[in-house]
């Protein structure tokens, strides 16, 4: 069985799907540069990048897809997991060639399996926007810092746009060692060195506003306030927010 | 920050806090002025209370001075507690801190009844304003109906607000009388019935000229009582179906009653709260809702009320068994919905996936069907033949001893002395 090497792109993705088309070599493994481990008995295929393979690919997959599919292969892309890379190729390709309407075909694993991880991801989006926590900086920033499960920065990236449009508000990804800026007028894509991300970490690295406290203090109080003691149901309490997320939340400290 | 205005957070949100609506979905609000927020259509949830509920909105009350007397209510004016008032000011501005902070999706603001009902209508109307219009404010406001308020007024109101409710406190008219003789469920009927036509007559009129404003966005919701007066289930979800058909409701909040006064009308001190019938209500008021059951299959004189152990889907099935089993691949969408075990997103994954082939248990239950429940219920291309036919009671059984309830724990009942 052949192995197409891809360097874990969506572009390069979009491209295997280009190549096995052009050669349907049948059964073929998808790999990443980083997580491929070359063996004696398949012949190794390096994908190379090329625009408009992959623009062709995206056409071929917006005359068949729904918006919403759509959505949930980018989506999908996006969890950055292991094995996702291999069904959404194998989902690329029983799109082109299966029925028309193949993507409600729930009985097929991949189409399912999409399905599930675009729910995944969009779950840790919708967390995101509900978790972030910003803290107003001296010089008039609203500052969070995050460590999602997904790549999610470029979907909630609109919500904070349309939502704070009247502030200046930086989210920085510091897993995966990149930020968005909003600076009232357009957003841009923010990398510090090493070094900076370090510091960031630690505990009073941004210097913030004098009333930043007060207000904290004012939202654990309320919190505190809003609880009926004698409902108390710790089990449902933790499902809704998972203890990983806690470090976002001033109430949860 | 002054040390004042967090005892007066303490004391508002303490007493708003057994309102439990707090929802802040359903809006449309934009941000085309270049403002602050906007308003998401399914709500977020910004964090959870250690009870479990959602917190979405800063609710709090205006102020807890009142001067009705109801006996369920923490707030009355015979209740010995700290009374505390916000300005509009404060209001306005912690909205918008907590707001700019990511803390909350937007306010929902109540009050005790100070003067009379249009004197405190007509601040609370001035908070929303001030929001509005002069912090271009665009995200939530969930804004209460203040039974009494002239119409001008709450016409006013509902050009800011996104949603505005009313409780209707007891499911029926007699439990009402019972804990606050001064109200009447007439009270209720009369403002949500004008609301009510005012949505209807802006939508009438969006249609044909655009620049016609937001009137009440997202609808109106109610909130009942539950387990302080003696109503049955059938009682209370009857009112309910009532309302969602005569005023077009978004939602009814069944409320749990926390004991909270030493009224001999009213359950002790120290009772737990109705937790699990709470729960059954809300998982009744989606069948009503969602799943095309009408409320007279769910309950009705035979069964007036609904079963603790099960769900009332499951037992509804159990008691139609005649219905069952279901075969998954020719069902129509609406029975495929009325199995236990399945829900809406499943039955149409159902409905959609069995064009490309007959369905297997296995993809069924990847599907993500609670087949240990669902089983006894439905037919796949691949399920063996029955020899037996089980009795209902039988069904229950083997479903209850293959789950766990989440309740059994917190399920402590009040022992009868005698």
């Amino acid at each position: 069985m052949d192995t197409y090497v891809t360097d874990g792109s969506l572009e390069g993705l979009l491209c295997a799907v280009y190549e096995w088309f052009e050669k349907k070599p049948g059964k073929v493994l998808i790999k990443t540069n980083s997580d491929h481990q070359p063996d004696v008995f398949g012949l190794d295929v390096k994908i190379y990048n090329d625009n408009t393979k992959a623009d062709r690919v995206w056409k071929g997959l917006q005359t068949k897809l729904s918006a919403g599919w759509l959505r949930k292969f980018y989506c999908a892309y996006l969890s950055e997991l292991p094995e996702i890379n291999f069904h959404l190729f194998e989902f690329a390709c029983y799109i082109f060639g299966g029925p028309p309407d193949a993507a409600q075909n729930f009985g097929n694993e991949h189409v399912l399996k999409l399905a599930q991880t675009a729910r995944m991801v969009e779950r840790e989006k919708h967390r995101m926007e509900a978790f972030i926590r910003f803290r107003k900086t001296q010089d008039e920033h609203f500052y969070c810092s995050i460590d999602p499960d997904f790549n999610v920065m470029p979907l909630i990236l609109n919500h904070f746009r349309n939502r704070y449009a009247d502030q200046r508000w930086v989210i920085y990804d510091i897993r995966r060692h990149y930020g968005i800026y909003y600076d009232l007028e357009h957003t841009s894509e923010i990398h510090l060195d090493r070094q900076d991300e370090q510091n960031l970490k630690k505990p009073g690295a941004v210097a913030h506003d004098q009333m930043e406290d007060g207000y904290e203090t004012l939202w654990k109080n309320y919190f505190r306030s809003a609880n009926i003691a004698a409902r108390k149901n710790t089990r449902l309490h933790v499902k809704h927010v998972p203890k990983r997320y806690w470090k976002y939340l001033p109430e949860k400290h | 920050m002054s040390e004042r205005i967090r005892e007066k957070l303490n004391i508002l949100a303490d007493a708003a806090k057994y309102d439990v609506s707090c929802s802040s979905s359903g809006g449309n609000r934009k941000n085309d002025n270049k403002g602050l927020g906007d308003s998401h259509a399914s709500g977020i949830c910004h964090t959870y209370t250690e009870d479990g509920r959602c917190v979405s909105l800063l609710k709090i009350l205006l102020t807890n001075h009142c001067i009705f007397d109801c006996a369920y209510c923490v707030s009355r004016k015979s209740n010995d507690i700290e009374r505390a008032a916000f300005s509009v000011e404060e209001v306005v501005s912690l909205t918008i801190n907590f707001y700019r902070r990511n803390y909350i999706e937007g306010l929902f603001l109540s009050s005790g009844i100070f003067k009379n009902a249009d004197f405190t209508m007509e601040r609370l109307l001035r908070v929303v304003k001030k929001l509005r219009l002069e912090e271009h404010f665009n995200g939530y406001i969930h804004l209460k109906t203040i039974p009494g308020a002239s119409d001008e007024l709450i016409r006013e109101a509902g050009m800011y607000a996104d949603r505005m409710s009313i409780n209707l406190e007891m499911p029926t008219e007699t439990g009402l009388k019972l804990l606050a003789p001064e109200k009447s469920h007439a009270d209720v009927i009369r403002p949500l019935g004008f609301v009510q036509n005012q949505i209807i007559q802006f939508t009438e009129e969006k249609k044909l000229i655009k620049s016609v404003p937001k009137f009440v966005p997202a609808g109106q919701s109610t909130q009942m009582v539950i387990g302080a007066t003696p109503e049955t289930d059938k009682d209370i979800m009857q009112t309910a179906d009532r309302f969602y058909r005569d005023f077009s409701l978004k939602r009814v909040y069944y409320s749990g009653y926390v004991p909270i006064s030493l009224d001999n009308r009213l359950p002790m001190i120290g009772t737990q709260p109705p937790l699990i019938r709470e729960n059954r209500l809300y998982q009744t008021d989606w069948l009503m809702r969602f799943y095309g059951f009408h409320v007279n299959e769910l309950l009705n004189d035979g069964n007036p009320n609904l079963d603790i152990d099960i769900d009332p889907k499951l037992s509804w099935a159990l008691r139609n068994l005649h219905f069952f089993p279901v075969d998954m691949n020719v069902a129509a969408y609406k029975m495929i919905l009325r199995v236990p075990g399945i829900g809406v997103s499943s039955a149409k994954k159902i409905v959609q996936a069995r064009k490309f082939g007959k369905l297997r248990i296995d993809q069924i239950m990847k599907i993500g069907v609670a087949y240990n429940k669902a089983k006894y219920f439905i037919k796949c291309a691949d399920s063996p033949y029955q020899f037996k036919d089980y009795q209902h009671t039988q069904i229950k059984s083997f479903i209850l001893a293959g789950s766990q309830s989440k309740y059994l724990k917190n399920d402590v009942k009040q022992l009868n002395l005698f």
